[in-house]
């Protein structure tokens, strides 16, 4: 009898695992456009193409390192597969203001959010930056990655074809 | 049977949940663990732990669905690393929250964190690597009841440690986007915010009148035309004694601080212009106590925070008690197929930040309460100076470059707290040199070479660390591996049993969202900060492992 409740509860729970673990969608968080606006995560669109997060920082070097390499071959991506790149500051007060003068001076095609009080980097777990997540057409995290080595981009790129295919 | 009406109705409860609203909820979290151990090497001053091995470590667990969302954190400290605050001790979950909105209503019970405009009056945040955590234990409520307006209002008291500390927070906040309201499609853009905070804690000095009530506000303006922006805030601070508890210097002296930016972009170029002034506005959470736990406002530092060894050696930080400092920054890329661009193009940054004490000396240094230090003079007391200037660029497809030069100049006794004329001011040039160079698909090695001449602006009676150099060599295989062999060389210390080495050897495993990294090396006493905030490192002799993993 016991065994056969403990079955059951068993195979309850990893029912209810299987469809936790189905999808992972965004977390409903307000960011910031540089421009000032609220702007909540949820609403990123691109046509069912799909996109690209990645937290980053002006103090670091393997973010920059990452979005920068990325920025020389986007174009290429985006013809290739219609991707689209998000790039999320954790800058706080001290280098906020230092985002928007860097991302245009970089020549950054990508669409930038303020995550000041780091609410969005809490809410996806992300305790270091860089950290990169892919999302499908339906907007759920398929792939995700921590730091940056020169490199990396092509495993992500492939990643991103699995999704186009 | 019982079983299979129990599976039907699990799959069921599944199917019902897809079908609600796609999934029954999200987890989303984080592991990290921290582990040293610490050997004696007398020759840097590594002192053994009793326990040999000392650990941080916690996991965030966040679960949300649709407009809900809760959490927690477990944190175990067994011990606490040796550089990190002793009162961090044992386990236990320190952070839990639930948290759901609905019309525009968002309702917070438990932790949060938060903070107010850019933080001059008020900031909760976490920062694990300095050991700061002074989230907040209350409630909060942010409200937008049209487009354009948003408040927020909270109560609760701020975590120290593994504890709360003795002040009561009410705060306000109300944010205006003009643009937003109007619904204008004018080309600038206003947004006007101000804030409100208040501490009570309980009256017990006898001796004093102390105000048991103590508030700030703070009110900022944010205006965007074109490629301009602009940002001010001005906070003010009612009478705190806080600082100096005794009878012959009791301050009642009120705080100010401003901050103020300008920046001007578009493609290819970016300048941002800076400048800061505060005066008494260190606001604790607990007036009775010292120390960075008790911190519960954030005044920004005014200077770049370096990420490369030797040019964090000497790193400034904010002191909240009164200065005064201006920062610039240039950023600029000669485009591809330019001369100086070449193939790949070629990027330039400048930065030239300088904090001087004020003139007059802080309010709080003055029984009157009626002195005020002169509103925009530098005082001749230099604190922190900062010229450097960095160039990147990739020279071909395998080759790439980085070069920094900089000249600093750092005020060690008043940055660090020392008596004065203890080191007195000390000055560095800096030079850096990044190379990486791509061997084949995946296989990269990085030469990071850094120089600092040092000598003394004026001199302390201590003895000189003088002149450093660092080597690193580094070598990856994306996407999975990391090795790093680096050399921190103190050639030039007075002391000549004090010209030592540091060696330190690092590799590292990184799969997806997991990360493990295992290290061995000898670590220099010295200054560690993020964001302007410090902390002492004690040099220390051992090894470390770290794990960190996100779901």
């Amino acid at each position: 009898m016991f065994k056969k409740t403990l079955l059951t509860f068993l195979t309850a729970i990893s029912t209810i695992t299987f469809c936790f673990s189905q999808t992972k969608s965004l977390p409903n968080v307000d960011l910031k456009t540089l421009d000032g606006s609220k702007f909540n995560i949820t609403e990123i669109e691109n046509e069912g193409g799909p996109i690209v997060i990645s937290f980053w920082a002006t103090w670091c070097k393997p973010c920059k390192k990452e979005l920068n390499n990325i920025a020389e071959i986007y174009e290429d991506w985006q013809d290739e597969t219609n991707v689209k790149v998000i790039a999320i500051s954790i800058d706080d007060s001290r280098s906020m203001s230092k985002v928007n003068p860097y991302v245009n001076a970089s020549d950054w095609e990508y669409e930038v959010y303020l995550d000041t009080n780091s609410d969005l980097k809490r809410a996806m777990g992300v305790s270091t930056v860089p950290h990169t997540f892919l999302l499908n057409s339906q907007k759920e995290i398929v792939w995700q990655h921590k730091g940056y080595i020169e490199g990396d981009e092509n495993e992500l790129y492939k990643e991103i074809k699995k999704l186009v295919k | 049977m019982k079983k299979i009406i129990s599976l039907f109705v699990s799959i069921h409860f599944c199917f019902f949940a897809f079908s609600q609203e796609s999934n029954i909820g999200v987890i989303t979290g984080n592991f990290n663990l921290n582990l040293q151990s610490y050997q004696e090497d007398s020759k840097i001053g590594a002192e053994a732990q009793d326990e040999i091995i000392l650990n941080n470590a916690y996991l965030n667990l966040n679960y949300t669905r649709g407009n809900f969302a809760s959490g927690i954190r477990y944190e175990s400290y067994l011990n606490a690393l040796a550089d990190f605050d002793p009162e961090f001790k044992g386990n236990g979950i320190m952070y839990r929250y639930a948290t759901y909105s609905i019309d525009n209503l968002e309702i917070t019970a438990g932790n949060y964190y938060e903070q107010l405009g850019s933080g001059l009056i008020f900031r909760s945040y976490e920062e694990k690597g300095l050991g700061i955590d002074n989230a907040m234990d209350g409630v909060r409520l942010k409200y937008v009841p049209i487009d354009g307006l948003y408040l927020k209002t909270f109560i609760g008291k701020s975590r120290t440690h593994f504890t709360y500390s003795d002040g009561i927070f009410r705060g306000a906040d109300a944010e205006l986007n003009i643009n937003e309201i109007l619904n204008s499609e004018l080309k600038t853009k206003f947004i006007l915010g101000g804030s409100f905070v208040s501490r009570y804690q309980q009256r017990d000095n006898l001796i004093f009148q102390i105000p048991q009530n103590v508030s700030a506000y703070a009110s900022r303006i944010n205006l965007m035309h074109g490629k301009w922006s602009n940002f001010g805030e001005y906070a003010y601070k009612i009478n705190d004694p806080a600082n100096v508890l005794s009878q012959s210097q009791m301050n009642y002296a009120n705080g100010t601080a401003f901050t103020q930016n300008i920046t001007f972009s578009k493609r290819g170029f970016g300048i941002s212009a800076e400048m800061h002034r505060t005066d008494n506005m260190t606001f604790k959470s607990d007036r009775d106590r010292d120390g960075k736990a008790y911190i519960i406002n954030y005044i920004p530092t005014l200077s770049k925070p370096h990420t490369y060894s030797l040019l964090a050696l000497y790193p400034c930080a904010t002191q909240a008690d009164g200065e005064l400092g201006i920062q610039f920054d240039i950023f600029y890329k000669f485009k591809k197929g330019s001369r100086l661009g070449g193939k790949y193009g070629t990027k330039i940054a400048i930065n030239y930040s300088q904090i001087n004490a004020l003139e007059g000396g802080p309010s709080f240094l003055n029984d009157i309460r009626t002195h005020k230090p002169t509103f925009i003079n530098f005082d001749e007391v230099l604190h922190y100076q900062d010229f450097n200037i960095s160039v990147a660029k990739k020279i071909n497809r395998k080759l790439n470059t980085n070069f920094i030069f900089a000249n600093q100049t750092y005020n060690k006794d008043v940055l660090e707290g020392k008596p004065i004329g203890d080191y007195g001011i000390l000055n560095s040039t800096i030079l850096v040199s990044d190379i990486s160079y791509k061997i084949k698909a995946g296989h990269t090695i990085r030469l990071e070479l850094q120089s600092l001449i040092s000598s003394q602006i004026e001199d302390g009676k201590q003895p000189k660390e003088g002149d450093w150099s660092m080597s690193l060599i580094e070598y990856t295989i994306s996407p999975h591996w990391f090795l790093s062999i680096q050399d921190m060389y103190n050639y030039g210390n007075e002391d000549i049993n004090k010209q030592l080495h540091y060696v330190n050897i690092n590799a590292g495993f990184i799969k997806g969202a997991n990360r493990f990294e295992i290290g061995y090396g000898k670590k220099r006493e010295g200054i560690f900060c993020v964001g302007g905030v410090c902390k002492t490192v004690p040099s220390s002799n051992g090894f470390s492992l770290s794990v960190s993993s996100s779901f």
